[in-house]
This record gives C-alpha cells, sequence and structure tokens, in this order.
C-alpha cells in the first residue's frame, strides 16, 4: 500500500519536472539557456490561481474534462508497476483497464474539444481520434505480447516474470513489442515527429487544438495530466523492458524508496533520450502518421505472432 | 551525426543574461516567474515582429526568463500587441483582449503600439492601442531592439 502512494505521489510531483528536464535538453541542444527544469512547476502553479473561463455555449464535457483526464491518469499511475508490482487494485491492473483507461482520459479530451463548437477545436479531436484509433489497438497487441510468456494479462505479473528471467526479454517478441510501443507512446503523448508541444501554428496542432479554450485551474490539470501520461507510458516502458529495481510485494520501506530513485533515474533517462533525438527530427505531414502508427501496429502484431511461435 | 557535430562545435550561443536596469511591474509578484503571452498584431509592418522573434531565438532566449509565446489568448496572462490599430483589427483586439482570463496585461510594443508612428492619421489606422484597450506597458522603439523587449519581458516575470 506504502508502495502505491509513493509511486502516485512520485507521478504526480515528478511529471511536470519530466517536462522540464525535456524542455532544458532540447534547449540546452538547440544552444539556448533554457527556463530550467522548475519551469512547468511555476507554470502550474501561477495557472491554478488564475480564472478558469467557460466559453459561451459549452457543455458538460468541456467541465468534465479536466477532471476526467487527470483522473483517469492518477487511477493508472496506481496500477501500473512503476515503484511497486503488489498494487492494491490487482483486479483492475491489467494491460486493458490500463490501455481503457487512457483512452478514457484521450476520448472526454477530444469530446471537449468537439464542445467548443470552435474550427480548431474539432480539427485537432479529429486528429486525436485518428492517431487514437491506431495507437490503443497497437499499446494492447504490444503489450499483450509480452503477456504470453508471463501467461497473464495483469502487468504486475508481466513485470514479475520479466525480472525473473531477464534472458527472456532478449528475444524477436520483446524487440518488436519494444519498438511498437516506443513509436505509440510518441504518438500518446503528443511528441515529434507526431505532434509537436512547442508549436503555435494551430494548422499543424493535434493536442494543443483541443485544449486552445482552457484557462487557468482548468488548463492547469490538463497540462498537469499530459505531463503524467507521459511519464507513465515511459514508465510503463523502462517497467515491461528493463524491469530491474522494481519492489516486489511485502518489500521494505527501503526498497521502496531505492525503487523510486531507480524508476525516477530511468524515466529521467528515457525523457532525455526522447527529447534529445527530438532535435533531429521534424514533424511528420499528418497524412504520413498512419503509415507510422500502422507499421507500428503491423510490429506489435508480428509480436504477438512470434510470441506463440517462439514459446 | 553532421548535425550533433554541429551542435557541439556551436556549444552555447545565448549570450549572458544583463543586469536589470528597471523595477518589475506590480503584476509581477502574482506571476511569480511565469508569464504566457498571446501576440497580437493589429497592423504592423512586421518589423517589431522580426525584433519579437528574434527576442524569443537562440541568442537572446527570452524563455530563460519564464516567458513563453502561446497559441491562444485564453492561456495567455499578457498580450503583446504591436502596430497601429487599424480598423479592421479594431474589435478583433478588443475580443482578443476579452478572451484572456483577469488577470490580464497588456504589452503595447513599438512606436506604432504607442502613438500610431508613421501611420498617425492614416485612413485605414483607428489610433494607438491605448485608445482600444488599457495599456500596462509600453516599449519604445522603431522597431525596438531585442535587449529592449528581454528587459519588458522580464519586467513581468520578476527573473
Amino acid at each position: 500500500m506504502a508502495g502505491v502512494v509513493l509511486q502516485v505521489v512520485l507521478v504526480g510531483l515528478g511529471s511536470p519536472l519530466l517536462v522540464g528536464v525535456m524542455r532544458q535538453v532540447r534547449a540546452r541542444l538547440e544552444g539556448r539557456a533554457g527556463a530550467g527544469i522548475w519551469q512547468p512547476w511555476r507554470d502550474l502553479r501561477k495557472l491554478m490561481r488564475r480564472q478558469p473561463i467557460t466559453p459561451a455555449g459549452t457543455g458538460w464535457m468541456f467541465r468534465a474534462a479536466p477532471l476526467l483526464l487527470p483522473g483517469t491518469a492518477l487511477v493508472v499511475a496506481s496500477v501500473v508497476p512503476l515503484v511497486t508490482t503488489a498494487s492494491p487494485l490487482d483486479g483492475v491492473a491489467d494491460l486493458f483497464a490500463v490501455t481503457a483507461l487512457l483512452t478514457l482520459g484521450s476520448v472526454a479530451l477530444a469530446l471537449a474539444g468537439l464542445d467548443t463548437g470552435t474550427a480548431f477545436g474539432g480539427m485537432g479531436a479529429s486528429r486525436e481520434v485518428t492517431v487514437l484509433a491506431l495507437v490503443e489497438p497497437t499499446i494492447l497487441l504490444s503489450v499483450f505480447a509480452l503477456s504470453v510468456p508471463a501467461g497473464s494479462t495483469n502487468l504486475g505479473d508481466i513485470v514479475t516474470a520479466a525480472a525473473e528471467h531477464p534472458l527472456s526479454l532478449i528475444s524477436p517478441v520483446s524487440l518488436l513489442a519494444a519498438v511498437a510501443l516506443v513509436i505509440v507512446s510518441i504518438a500518446e503523448t503528443g511528441r515529434i515527429p507526431v505532434d509537436n508541444p512547442a508549436t503555435h501554428l494551430e494548422l499543424t496542432m493535434i493536442h494543443e487544438a483541443m485544449t486552445l479554450e482552457y484557462a487557468g485551474l482548468d488548463l492547469a490539470l490538463i497540462e498537469w495530466a499530459s505531463a503524467m501520461r507521459l511519464s507513465l507510458l515511459l514508465g510503463l516502458l523502462a517497467g515491461l523492458f528493463a524491469p530491474w529495481g522494481i519492489a516486489t510485494a511485502g518489500a521494505g520501506p527501503l526498497a521502496l524508496l531505492v525503487a523510486a530513485v531507480v524508476i525516477a533515474l530511468k524515466v529521467t533517462v528515457l525523457g532525455g533520450l526522447l527529447a534529445a533525438s527530438e532535435v533531429f527530427m521534424a514533424k511528420l505531414r499528418l497524412f504520413r502518421i498512419p503509415e507510422l502508427l500502422a507499421g507500428s501496429f503491423l510490429m506489435a502484431l508480428l509480436a504477438v505472432a512470434a510470441s506463440y511461435f517462439l514459446a | 551525426m553532421s548535425l550533433l557535430r554541429k551542435i557541439r562545435k556551436t556549444g552555447r550561443v545565448a549570450e549572458p543574461a544583463p543586469e536589470r536596469t528597471l523595477e518589475d511591474l506590480p503584476a509581477a509578484a502574482q506571476l511569480r516567474g511565469s508569464v504566457q503571452i498571446r501576440h497580437v498584431d493589429a497592423g504592423s509592418c512586421n518589423g517589431c515582429e522580426v525584433e519579437i522573434a528574434s527576442a524569443f531565438g537562440p541568442v537572446y532566449d527570452g524563455e530563460r526568463y519564464g516567458a513563453r509565446l502561446v497559441a491562444s489568448p485564453r492561456h495567455a496572462d499578457a498580450l503583446l500587441v504591436t502596430g497601429p490599430v487599424t480598423r479592421n483589427m479594431a474589435s478583433a483586439l478588443r475580443r482578443t483582449f476579452e478572451a484572456v482570463p483577469e488577470p490580464r496585461l497588456v504589452v503595447a510594443l513599438g512606436d506604432c503600439a504607442r502613438d500610431c508612428g508613421v501611420f498617425a492619421g492614416a485612413y485605414g489606422v483607428a489610433g494607438a492601442v491605448r485608445d482600444v484597450v488599457p495599456v500596462d506597458l509600453e516599449v519604445p522603439g522603431c522597431p525596438p531592439e531585442p535587449q529592449v523587449i528581454i528587459e519588458a519581458l522580464r519586467r513581468m516575470t520578476g527573473r
């Protein structure tokens, strides 16, 4: 129980810092000084105290999305094995529940984007759903491929099994699944080459276009939730393909602390790598994105097939 | 790989942060190091835009002080208005101002935004920015140099 509380607190407080680290890495590679890793927290602190605005003509969906998005992210943070594999929500900690929760958040935001009735909100929602339709099945399939050797779709069991037999990770299955999961994580969190989180151009936006009408506390909640989703997906990647240091059931407080430090390090390194690789890439044209995502889906499918043949 | 070599060879482009000469705006105490800015071109010749772009470029790096340009007035704490307000942009500027959540700041950037500059009295010009929306901070210059823009940004972020 203490492990899960630690995990949720770590994700909640650490995610904006991860975004800060990624922006700082990018700034340094571009020759800039950067605003420092605490800047996302400064932005959130300021936004929390500002007036939220409900534009005329918006309905309950617009009000619900800023609550649903961080809500689902926090539930996912309490079931995904980041610090500990022993979640009290063990019954729902399977990959279908986690994917469905992430989808629920995305769909809520897409509907809220539609609800504003602006051209860009609707456009962002339509693009988000296009990406989502290819991303979610790929997440499902690639983790499913990893669940075959473990014999369970429970994420805690998959990670425990992989930590016990680290050699099982060196196989075509995990390679294919890893590549597929990296691509869809980038797409789901709206990073380059699928979406540019720093853009000012409405016409190229996906995620940002849906949040254009939010202000103040609502915007703070959405940005916080986006940061949490990013660190959750990176944490899931780290947990599935480098499952060392994660505390198991019945671990003492010291093991939990070590596990927290290890996962923070792993996610920071992954985030730094992601930010550095973004400097070398341009954004893909929107109509090329389905090709990229269909490719990752194919890899996930091959991973599932391979896991049956190699089992 | 050639890009990596270039990055290593170029190193840091950003110049060291200059000393501050002017005091913070009273709003800086509330914003505490984070200002989101929506830029509105109310009829500018684009001279000021070029200078804004370089103020946020690698050399002056306006983002290091906590200022950031955003895509929506709803996300903004401050409006950065350039150019004399033309008749076509007057109502757009007013509506953008109303879309910004309170408390909001307005920065009139450049001589045109302050007193219409060379466009004063032209048939398409409705007036200076302060004739349309209340202005909190004026930045002189035609166009204002990036360091002057940075100074104005730092008076808002307090960094």
